[in-house]
């Protein structure tokens, strides 16, 4: 597989991934926040946007292992080393900050922020380090 | 980890672009092998010497 079909498999699972979010959530805002779902239905609606931003990570984990690159994968591997510290720090930092009452309460999902600008810092520590920003850049 | 890839290509007057896809890798792995700051895999370094017809210590020093 070519470096360009390894981008556009990646490229074309994170669309799929980022459609499914967009339309479950407006989707679920719409239908159980107007109360024309409930139960199971609700449930399963639900899981939908936390499902698809999983297969973000999917899309992520593939690129990894079907790059054939070494140089490109390294800086993969360690752009998301890097964003998954900051993410992990970041919610840690915040939940005892939220445990004492100093700040207010964030829902989980923000964590997912926290690992994309955790990738951006990834990426810029690949360029200062390796000359590059990586390959998904 | 020192190597002689630059002066090798630029004796064959190739440029990084020509010589990342002879080696099926990104102009960025040549660069950053090429600068030290990347130091290839045993199966690159094999594939990079048999691309010049030297062996891998003819081309990667040690520091």
């Amino acid at each position: 597989m070519t470096a360009l079909a390894i981008k556009r498999r990646y490229q074309l699972r994170v669309a799929v991934a980022m459609a499914v979010y967009l339309v479950s959530l407006f989707g679920a805002n719409y239908l159980i926040g107007q109360g024309l779902i409930g139960g199971a239905f609700a449930w399963a609606l639900a899981l939908l946007p936390g499902l698809a931003t999983a297969g973000l990570f999917y899309a992520i984990g593939m690129l990894i292992v079907e790059q054939k690159d070494e140089f490109q994968r390294m800086l993969l591997v360690r752009m998301n080393l890097i964003a998954a510290g900051f993410a992990m720090s970041m919610a840690s930092i915040w939940g005892f900050l939220e445990s004492f009452a100093l700040v207010d309460h964030a829902n989980a999902y923000l964590i997912v922020v926290a690992w994309a600008v955790g990738q951006l810092l990834g990426g810029l520590s690949n360029r200062m380090t390796h000359g590059t920003w990586g390959a998904c850049w | 980890m020192k190597n002689r890839l630059r002066v090798l290509r630029a004796e064959r007057e190739w440029s990084q672009q020509q010589l990342a896809d002879a080696l099926e890798v990104s102009r960025q792995s040549v660069n950053a092998i090429e600068t030290g700051k990347y130091d290839p895999s045993l199966p690159l370094a094999f594939r990079i010497a048999d691309l010049f017809g030297m062996t891998i210590e003819d081309i990667f020093l040690r520091d």
